[in-house]
């Protein structure tokens, strides 16, 4: 229950407006070690710091949510010195010592965000007023990460986003406290477009299927431009609910289009459903314009891929990292996870890993938990080791840049969990774009008192 | 007579209210549930669930959409911080007028049925309104990304006095900080008026009415009245109940989404309503605690935690009986809450509230014995 | 001319699902006067029927194969269909057919679960008010997914369907167009077939057995069948497991459609409510015809140029009908009238 009990020494209750209250004989049961010692939000006082994870452990992303879940309490395990260590040997900067974050064992609270922005919120409000907690981490939808972002800019708790691949996130709703690891829809557009045009053709008609909601609105931004840049046409770009469960009133409608590209702007649950849907109704075998038709998931894991099964063979998507790479890193990373988990970890595990170990050493770099410092260290860091290659954390707009990973659904898949295949490693230089293509701006540096 | 008079039971009543809600920051640390959001939570939604009452509970009437209104009143509450200024009580004013608003159209034509009609009529019109909001009016809703403050509002009053600052803005009450325990208060009390409020309404000839529809609506138009305004107007009521509940969401937590419409959101209140007691003032507010402290701490526990309160058992009954307990425990809140629903329904179907009654009625009546639970509701179909 | 047909394809299959589902509850409503929140729950227990099944049959062994290693460096797992150890190549037919062979499963389970759902429970609310009906099932809805959740996780769980049955049929080239021009998935067109099959056998049930009779009459006049000697309660109660077995039915069939998970029974309740005043509560023929009406119209409702013309209206089509149906023919489209008004 020690978690719990955390709760009963929250200094804030006694800070403001209790004075009168105070008087009357509960008081003496109220004052607990350090309560007045506090200088910014949660700052840990006692041997141990506590982190909060909030990921979807229900609805549409609810696999990817376990999956975040598994990588977060390796990543702990690793910063305590338990288990093999993971990615602490490799990675390029070696203050981590695996005792903890300076010196402080690390505790973690854990949430579901139901993959909803409002429960997201509630659930990280809670870590940070409830459990204490230093650092936010977690989601695996964009618009529950950008909301917890914003909470976390608030409340002056730096907030390391799992999965979210919006370009708003490190865009127009960019902030001071919030940092990005996985890569963006603009970044899969400038990867995925030649592949495609060498692999389709530059005189396709695409037709659109997008989630309706921020990360679907910039994901068909991206790959319209790029794709509309090498010369394809967009015959229609439909919204569809997330969640949707049913997309065959989506589908039917594309048959008789004209179009010859199906690009699915979906993911999790959605994407797997999309596709098999798709699939289901022929379009694959179809003929149109003179060409086979192709359907194309820009944003691919390993997750939606298992889920898909045969559905997913041969269609081209984009990737943050895959397991199979042949790095050091990622190798070791596999075989922590694996070990401990008997399954092979998805993209998500690793962002979401790596954004915990990052947070770790940042703290360790800056030698304290002042977030304006710890964000300081984190911004403009150059590091590698990580299963991405050289990685730099983007001063301005808090985007880490490394490679970008083309993949495709295998044809002949090995085991249960080889699905996808590298087809192509788009590097850092390309992947890279001038942050100011976006607009938003990134906040004060100021630490807050939780609120 | 005095227009603030209150009966002498309800004014002790309420003075008994005020000191619980006010103390809550010291009765709920051995909870550990004393901390400012879920705090702010127990007051915004108690004030949810007195609203729905004044029409559920004294109407009959089944709304299955009342949370299309707290959604209403939370998205004007931002564009009114977004638009004018960061003040809070401008924000409630608007937010309480636009899902009075709402709740006129929708209630005008809903009230043409009564019964299930009614209930899925109103549940209909919530559901438009939550797929609306999620995609074509993302313009105005910001769609699932929920609607949020951006430091390049134009909050034109805030702006006419001050500079823009750096960072975010937070919502303030006369300059006053709206955060943390502060909010509590400020909502707390917001509370307090609100259940004076519905004391008076309870007890006024207009309420009078309200229970005359529920008993039997035939007979009142026998008698020559026209209920449909009386109703009409418990229904405006409980929107802007609902309305200004949303419009305290958006004060502590300046963001507004959709899913606080969703027909499950409006599903929650019925189960606070009914869990405590419908038709009783404090019932709903008992309801509303019990649902969002489940959701909240429940919720929150793991098997880590389970196993460490179970640590005095041996370790093989240890295991059995944190794989039972998890089950309705952590993810599996709802469980017990389901459990906890349906049992309230079949064996207490006064909610809570009924259960206090019993329970001291046994106490009172220990000599002589007489029927208990007598209160059978048999709302308006 | 091709799109409309598609689109009117996929009308009658998603209808298919509202009809089956609208006509158990309308049949729960017509016989025991009761209104079942929990009868989306039924459709989604009728699903997990196949997933269970299924899960029975791919039980796997796991034999460690030391000569090979994961890429984490653990001994490579060797799984086994216990199905195949057990029945050889049967086992391998066992597995590709599992889920219509899961209605041989589901349809017993769901007769018990619905039976025992109505004396368990439900009897105990005949006398009340429906509120209280509505509330109790409601929480019994609860319940239930939340038990489904407990023991098959919270995520959805892919059904594959049989491969001879994957693909699409060329539906054009059968009604004489231009091939390839109209393909429609075999299993929908399956689902919606089976559907109909469904809805026409319940017909036959009530019109032409003497049970069927019986049971009409009981939900014409419940009281003079009661005087007449006939143990009319046993009878509704069987009448709610055949509910239960219809919604079971439609849940088993669309698994390969949608994957499934605990919350597709609140999905579905919404929408078959909806379906059920539309058509008129206690009609069957009216839930029968709502189901496939509001089908098509959100399958209508969905394609690019309606949505231009009124941007939105595929999320919210059907609730647009029932408010329309509700305030012009406050009965629905074939209510009788009096039923649960005041």
């Amino acid at each position: 229950m020690t978690l719990l009990k955390r709760g009963l020494t929250r200094r804030r209750v006694l800070q403001t407006g209790m004075a009168g209250i105070i008087g009357s004989g509960v008081a003496p049961l109220m004052f607990t070690k350090g309560a007045w010692a506090q200088e910014f939000c949660n700052n840990p006082t006692g041997d141990t710091v506590t982190l909060g994870f909030v990921m979807p452990l229900t609805g549409a992303y609810a696999d990817e949510g376990a999956d975040q879940q598994r990588a977060f309490l390796l990543a702990v395990e690793h910063l305590n010195g338990e288990g093999d260590g993971g990615l602490l040997p490799t990675f390029s900067s070696k203050v981590l010592k695996g005792n903890g974050i300076l010196g402080k064992k690390v505790a973690y609270v854990t949430g579901d965000d139901q993959t909803k922005s409002d429960a997201g919120r509630d659930a990280a409000r809670r870590m940070i007023e409830r459990d204490g907690a230093i650092m936010i981490s977690g989601a695996s939808s964009s618009g529950v990460a950008i909301a917890e972002q914003a909470l976390c800019q608030e409340m002056g708790v730096i907030y390391m986003a799992g999965l979210t691949h919006s370009n708003d996130t490190t865009g127009k709703d960019k902030k001071r406290y919030g940092f990005r690891h996985f890569f963006n829809a603009y970044q899969s557009g400038t990867a995925i477009a030649p592949v495609l045009g060498e692999a389709y053709g530059k005189d396709r008609r695409a037709y659109h299927l997008t989630s309706d909601y921020t990360w679907g609105w910039t994901q068909e931004e991206s790959i319209k431009n790029a794709t509309e840049a090498m010369g394809w046409e967009t015959v229609a770009a439909v919204r569809t609910p997330v969640g949707a469960g049913d997309f065959s009133q989506y589908i039917t409608p594309v048959l008789n289009s004209g179009a010859d590209v199906l690009i699915l702007n979906h993911y999790g649950f959605d994407g797997v459903n999309s596709l098999t849907q798709a699939v289901q109704f022929g379009l694959r075998d179809r003929q149109a314009n003179g060409k086979d038709f192709q359907i194309v998931l820009p944003l691919v894991s390993d997750l939606m891929a298992q889920g898909a099964g045969e559905a997913i063979k041969g269609i081209y998507g984009t990737a943050n990292w895959d397991w199979q790479l042949d790095d050091a890193a990622s190798g070791a990373f596999t075989r922590s996870f694996g070990a401990k988990y008997g399954q092979p970890p998805s993209q998500i595990a690793q962002t979401s890993y790596v954004q915990a170990l990052l947070y770790a050493d940042a703290v360790e770099r800056a030698g304290t938990f002042y977030p304006p410092e710890v964000i300081k260290a984190l911004e403009g860091f150059e590091f590698d080791g990580m299963g991405n290659g050289p990685t730099l954390y983007r001063a301005e707009d808090h985007q880490c840049l490394k490679e970008v990973l083309v993949v495709q659904g295998r044809e002949n898949p090995s085991t249960t969990f080889d699905v996808l295949q590298t087809v192509q490693k788009v590097g850092r230089d390309v992947a890279d774009y001038d942050a100011s293509i976006f607009e938003g701006e990134l906040g004060p540096y100021d630490a807050a008192l939780c609120a | 007579m005095n227009i603030f008079y209150l009966p002498r039971r309800d004014a002790i009543t309420l003075a008994v209210f005020a000191l619980v809600v006010l103390t809550m920051p010291i009765w709920l640390v051995p909870f550990g549930a004393a901390y400012p959001g879920l705090m702010q939570k127990f007051a915004i939604f108690a004030i949810f669930a007195v609203g729905y009452n004044v029409l559920f509970g004294l109407t009959g009437y089944l709304s299955f959409g009342h949370a299309a209104f707290l959604g209403v009143g939370s998205y004007t509450a931002v564009w009114t911080f977004k638009l004018m200024t960061m003040n809070v009580i401008p924000a409630m004013i608007f937010a309480v007028i636009v899902s009075g608003l709402f709740a006129l159209a929708i209630g005008f034509v809903s009230l043409r049925r009564s019964g299930i009609y009614f209930s899925i009529l109103t549940l209909a019109f919530a559901q438009m309104c939550y797929n609306l909001a999620y995609s074509v009016l993302t313009p105005i809703t910001n769609g699932e990304t929920a609607l949020q403050l951006t430091i390049n509002d134009p909050r034109v009053l805030d702006l006419m006095f001050s500079e823009r600052g750096a960072g975010l803005p937070s919502p303030s009450l006369l300059g006053q900080g709206m955060s943390g325990i502060e909010a509590f208060y400020v909502v707390a009390v917001v509370l307090l008026i609100a259940f004076y409020i519905a004391q008076k309404i309870f007890v006024s000839p207009f309420g009078m009415m309200l229970r005359a529809i529920k008993s039997n609506q035939t007979r009142m138009h026998y008698t020559g009245f026209n209920t449909r305004p009386y109703a009409l107007t418990a229904f405006v009521i409980s929107g802007m109940y609902a309305g200004l509940a949303g419009s305290l969401l958006a004060a502590t937590d300046p963001l507004a989404g959709a899913e606080r419409m969703q027909w499950t959101a409006s599903g929650e209140v019925v189960l606070m309503t009914i869990l405590g007691g419908v038709g009783t003032l404090i019932g709903p507010v008992i309801g509303a605690w019990l649902i969002k402290y489940f959701e909240n701490i429940f919720s929150g526990f793991n098997d880590a935690m389970l196993h460490h309160t179970f640590s005095w058992l041996p370790q093989g009954a240890q295991d059995v009986v944190v794989a039972i307990t998890s089950k309705f425990v952590g993810e599996g809140w709802q469980l017990s809450l389901g459990l906890i629903f349906v049992l309230v329904v079949v064996f207490l179907p006064g909610g809570v509230m009924e259960g206090i009654r019993r329970f001291s009625s046994i106490f009172r009546n220990r000599r002589e014995p007489g029927p208990t639970g007598a209160l059978k509701t048999s709302p308006a179909e | 001319m091709e799109t409309i047909l598609a689109q009117l394809l996929n009308g009658l299959d998603k209808g298919g699902a509202y009809a089956l589902i609208a006509l158990g509850l309308t049949l729960v409503f017509g016989t025991l006067g009761v209104v079942n929140f929990a009868h989306g729950a039924l459709f989604m227990l009728g699903a997990f029927c196949a997933v269970a099944f299924r899960q029975f049959i791919t039980y796997e062994t796991v034999t460690l194969d030391p000569t090979k290693l994961s890429p984490w460096g653990a001994p490579l797992e060797i799984k086994t269909p216990m199905a195949q150890i057990w029945f050889g190549d049967f086992g391998a037919v066992l597995i590709n057919w599992s889920v219509p062979i899961s209605i041989l499963l589901a349809i017993p389970v769901m007769l018990v679960i619905g039976i025992a759902m109505e004396r368990g429970l439900i009897k105990h609310f005949y006398k009340r008010a429906h509120m209280d009906q509505i509330l109790v099932t409601f929480g019994l809805a609860i319940v239930l997914q939340e038990v489904v959740k407990a023991i098959f996780g919270a995520n959805p769980i892919s059904q594959p369907m049989p491969v001879e049955l994957r693909g699409s049929a060329d539906i054009g080239a059968m009604l004489g167009l231009t091939p390839g021009m109209v393909t429609y998935p075999i299993w929908r067109l399956i689902y919606f077939l089976f559907s109909a099959s469904i809805i026409g056998a319940v017909f036959a049930f009530l019109r032409l057995t003497t049970f069927g009779m019986v049971v009409r009459a009981g939900m014409a006049d419940r009281e003079t069948v009661g005087i007449l000697g006939i143990n009319i309660d046993r009878r509704f109660t069987i009448m709610f497991g055949l509910a239960a077995v219809v919604a079971g039915l439609a849940g088993v069939m669309y698994t390969p459609l949608v994957p499934p998970n605990y919350h597709l029974g609140m999905d579905f309740l919404v929408l078959s409510f909806v379906v059920v005043v539309v058509g008129g509560m206690g009609s069957l023929p009216g839930a029968v015809a709502a189901g496939f009406l509001l089908g098509i119209l959100q399958s209508f409702a969905s394609m690019t140029e309606i949505k231009a013309i009124i941007p939105g209206i595929d999320q919210i089509i059907i609730y647009l009908v029932a408010v329309v149906i509700l305030l012009v023919r406050p009965r629905g489209l074939l209510g009788r009238r009096g039923v649960m008004e005041t």
